[in-house]
């Protein structure tokens, strides 16, 4: 018993980190799956998750507030930003919305990045270790809950006819832009809480970690893993964070295997991972060769 | 009987830029009947579908819908104030299944918000069973419930169309927009949907529809409106359209035997 | 003062508008956004600055040799990822997706070779001489580089306009089906395009590299940024708009780091980009992104 409890113990003290990220980036792919089930390609995710993190950060430094509070200040706040240029923004559609919340994020980014309350290019340090494994295990479920139960009511079913027909989605009685913009905030709120999360816990945070570089990640998780279901997301992240950990000694070749997963996942595997589909026709296969 | 028509389409014309798609087409589609628009292609008649639905604005005239005028509202509200549609090009929701596919159409009257949503409440249970079985019954309607599972991609020509139509009676519309329901259909379907018209419409439905096939157009309509390069060249009973002159000239060659 | 900077500005903006150029020649003839573009006019400088440093090569053979390499590696990536990706019609998410994958590839093969610090070209290679016209400076290498960007888009615009290749291609752009039933080898022209944007994405880079002297695995990125906000003012899938979009970039970034402040250089160009988005997506002499099959 207590081999298992101090194996166990030296095993988290020297994964949590990396156990913690899975959680945290699990988050942002489905802040980012939830837009793309809309049909919507916003890169506007690490943006969202940076003005979490900042918001959260500054509010447990300066104000003192508790954990809860910050968490969902930090949820609440890039919510809010989605709210205001989502209308605009969302009568974009394909790569011009891609590249207009792509060029959203670079702003977010460049101001953070020159004002003084959020430490210009330096950052903030000394953020408080607050964030506990069980917090990210509650928000990660609770956020699959609801995502779930999302996708199998009315909401869901309208969000993907809007993914595949947004004409003849109006043409059934669907409010499309109210809905993409539900889509918009919702996630921007997810990926707030994600990036509020990442700063308790690395207690430190710069600019550099949500500009055009992180965006392009959350989205590769997400494609990596498969958009047809909520498990797809989570695989990738788990893949893409674990996977680095695991090519260390390749060093700067890391990030070219990175690239090539993308590359080959795209041309060989374009649903992702875990597509039910696919998996179902081959056991299918393998059932009839058996037979 | 002086109850508004359904539909009361005045002066509408439109144009874009200089090109005239249509001129000054009036007509009234009354409540309870079959009305047929039918013209040579290119005339026009997709547009007045698309100024109807609210996905064109008409450069001017008058769209109203028992008595209230359309002009200006989003689509989804014109659906929801009891429009409804079906496409020439058939645009069903092909990466899902039929009984999703028509319970995307009863959207509107699903009332839960996001609390019962979220936390699975009887009313959220109960509304969704409801949409369901409504969609099996349409389903059962058409013909289609015992491919209800199927991906909509996998349906024959036929069965979309059928489906189309299951999914748009979903809305639970007043007037039903029939873009050329019949195109592509043998002869046994086309009987069958002329069946199920008739049947619509003694449940109290409105029916318009842009059709080429002029023995389904005669057989059904009440009225028809011709169209001819974007103007109504007439405007009757099935007999008086046949025989109009003018109709017959425009359709020199091109009309099916009747 | 302002004419030393409007000189500035205008060696940057040319550069910018070439690159821009390639970019949008992807986007008009192959209807998608290669954000690999960036990593082609990294992979140029890195060719160049290999080809005078090991090859001894004299710097206009260098030039030469960076458009090959990159063009080169431009083809291939058509042939071996996009060409598969069209057969199946993919959604223009897709190739995106593709193209950020082979960027994230090159940039990291190229911190692998030659590490991340930055590397300058040696003395001697760099035209020197400078003209002094009033007050203004002018260096015989902006003079060089504005050249060569202006002489290259002009062959393109040439090109385009006035020869048989050029009419293809617009056919192309209009509708690759109706370009295909009139006997045009659209296959084998999508790879040319693809050869000849990677190719002036290169050069770009050279020139850059050049005219800062610093080559860095990561000069692709920001770029890359900055071509994208160049075409989607200028709009789309239009050579004018590139042209125009890149010069604009470039002065409204020099003017800004002058008169304004050197960070809000950048915000500016994105804060524009956003805005232009919203009020005109398409661009100045933009189309629409949707084109008939």
């Amino acid at each position: 018993m207590e081999w298992l409890t101090g194996n166990f113990g030296d095993f988290w003290s020297t994964y949590s980190t990396l156990i913690f990220q899975v959680g945290v980036h699990a988050l942002l792919a489905l802040s980012i799956w939830l837009t793309l089930s809309c049909g919507l390609l916003s890169l506007a995710n690490a943006a969202f998750m940076g003005i979490g993190a900042y918001v959260s950060a500054l509010l447990t430094l300066h104000l003192g507030w508790s954990f809860g509070a910050v968490l969902l200040a930090g949820g609440l706040a890039p919510a809010a930003v989605a709210l205001i240029i989502g209308a605009p923004v969302l009568r974009l559609s394909g790569v011009y919305l891609a590249m207009a919340t792509l060029a959203f994020g670079e702003v977010v980014r460049i101001t953070i990045l020159n004002l003084e309350i959020t430490g210009g290019p330096e950052g903030l340090n000394g953020i408080p270790l607050a964030t506990e494994g069980w917090h990210i295990v509650l928000i990660l479920a609770l956020t699959v809950y609801g995502l779930a139960r999302l996708r199998r009511s009315k909401v869901g079913r309208a969000f993907e006819a809007i993914k595949e027909d947004e004409v003849a989605a109006r043409l059934m009685g669907i409010n499309v832009d109210r809905y993409k913009l539900l889509a918009f905030v919702l996630g921007g709120f997810i990926a707030g809480v994600a990036g509020a999360l990442n700063a308790h816990f690395t207690f430190f945070i710069s600019p550099r970690e949500y500009g055009f570089e992180s965006a392009v990640d959350i989205l590769t998780m997400a494609v990596l893993g498969g958009t047809s279901g909520l498990f797809g997301p989570i695989l990738g992240a788990s893949i893409l964070t674990l996977l680095p950990e695991l090519l260390r000694s390749l060093h700067d070749f890391r990030s070219l295997v990175n690239g090539a997963i993308l590359v080959l996942v795209v041309l060989f595997l374009p649903k992702g991972i875990w597509e039910p589909r696919r998996i179902r026709a081959w056991f299918k296969r393998l059932k009839g060769a058996k037979a | 009987m002086n109850a508004p028509n359904l539909l009361s389409i005045r002066n509408v014309g439109k144009h874009f830029g200089g090109l005239h798609v249509l001129q000054d087409v009036s007509f009234e589609v009354p409540a309870g009947s079959i009305y047929g628009l039918i013209g040579p292609n290119g005339a026009g008649k997709t547009t007045v579908f698309n100024l109807i639905t609210g996905l064109l604005a008409p450069s001017s005239g008058n769209i109203a819908f028992r008595g209230e005028s359309l002009l200006g509202l989003e689509p989804y509200r014109i659906t929801h104030r009891g429009i409804a549609r079906t496409f020439q090009n058939i645009r069903i929701f092909r990466e899902m299944d039929l009984l999703e596919n028509v319970m995307v159409g009863v959207h509107e009257h699903l009332n839960y918000g996001p609390a019962a949503l979220f936390f699975n409440t009887p009313a959220y249970r109960a509304a969704e069973k409801r949409a369901r079985e409504r969609a099996r019954e349409l389903l059962t309607w058409v013909g289609l419930d015992h491919k209800a599972d199927l991906l909509a991609d996998n349906l024959s020509y036929g069965d979309q169309r059928k489906l189309e139509f299951a999914r748009a009676l979903a809305t639970e519309p007043k007037l039903l927009l029939l873009d050329e329901p019949v195109a592509g259909m043998n002869p046994s379907e086309k009987a069958i949907l002329m069946e199920e018209i008739n049947n619509i419409r003694e449940r109290g439905y409105g029916v318009f529809m842009i059709e080429h096939d002029m023995r389904f157009v005669m057989g059904l309509c009440d009225r028809i409106a011709v169209l001819n390069f974007g103007r109504i060249i007439a405007e009757g009973t099935p007999d008086e359209v046949r025989n109009n002159p003018e109709v017959i000239e425009a359709y020199l060659g091109k009309e099916d035997a009747a | 003062m302002l004419e030393q900077q409007l000189l500035n500005a205008l060696t940057l903006g040319s550069v910018y508008a070439l690159f821009a150029l390639g970019f949008t020649l992807v986007f008009g003839v192959l209807a998608i956004i290669n954000l690999s573009h960036g990593a082609m006019f990294m992979v140029g400088s890195y060719a160049a600055l290999t080809l005078v440093t090991r090859l001894d090569a004299p710097l206009w053979a260098a030039m030469l040799g960076a458009m090959l390499i990159s063009g080169t590696l431009g083809l291939l990536v058509d042939v071996l990822i996009l060409k598969p990706l069209r057969a199946r019609n993919a959604p223009h998410l897709i190739p995106m997706i593709a193209t950020i994958g082979v960027s994230i590839m090159l940039t990291s093969a190229a911190q692998g070779l030659f590490g991340a610090e930055v590397l300058r070209f040696p003395d001697d290679t760099l035209p020197a001489g400078e003209f002094v016209i009033g007050e203004v400076h002018v260096r015989a290498l902006e003079i060089a580089i504005v050249a060569i960007a202006f002489v290259l888009m002009a062959a393109l615009f040439t090109t385009l306009k006035r020869t048989q290749l050029g009419r293809a291609l617009r056919a192309i752009a209009e509708s690759p089906k109706a370009a295909w039933l009139l006997g045009i080898n659209v296959e084998g022209l999508f790879h040319v395009t693809s050869f000849v944007a990677a190719a002036l994405g290169g050069i770009a880079g050279v020139l850059i590299g050049l005219d800062f002297n610093a080559i860095t695995p990561q000069m692709g990125q920001p770029i890359l940024q900055k071509g994208i906000a160049a075409i989607i003012l200028g709009g789309m899938g239009d050579i004018r708009g590139a042209l125009f979009g890149g010069l604009f970039l470039g002065f409204a970034e020099v003017l800004s780091k002058a008169y304004l402040s050197s960070q809000m250089g950048d915000a500016v160009a994105f804060g524009l980009l956003f805005l232009i988005l919203l009020v005109r997506p398409s661009g100045l002499f933009g189309r629409k992104l949707e084109r008939k099959a």
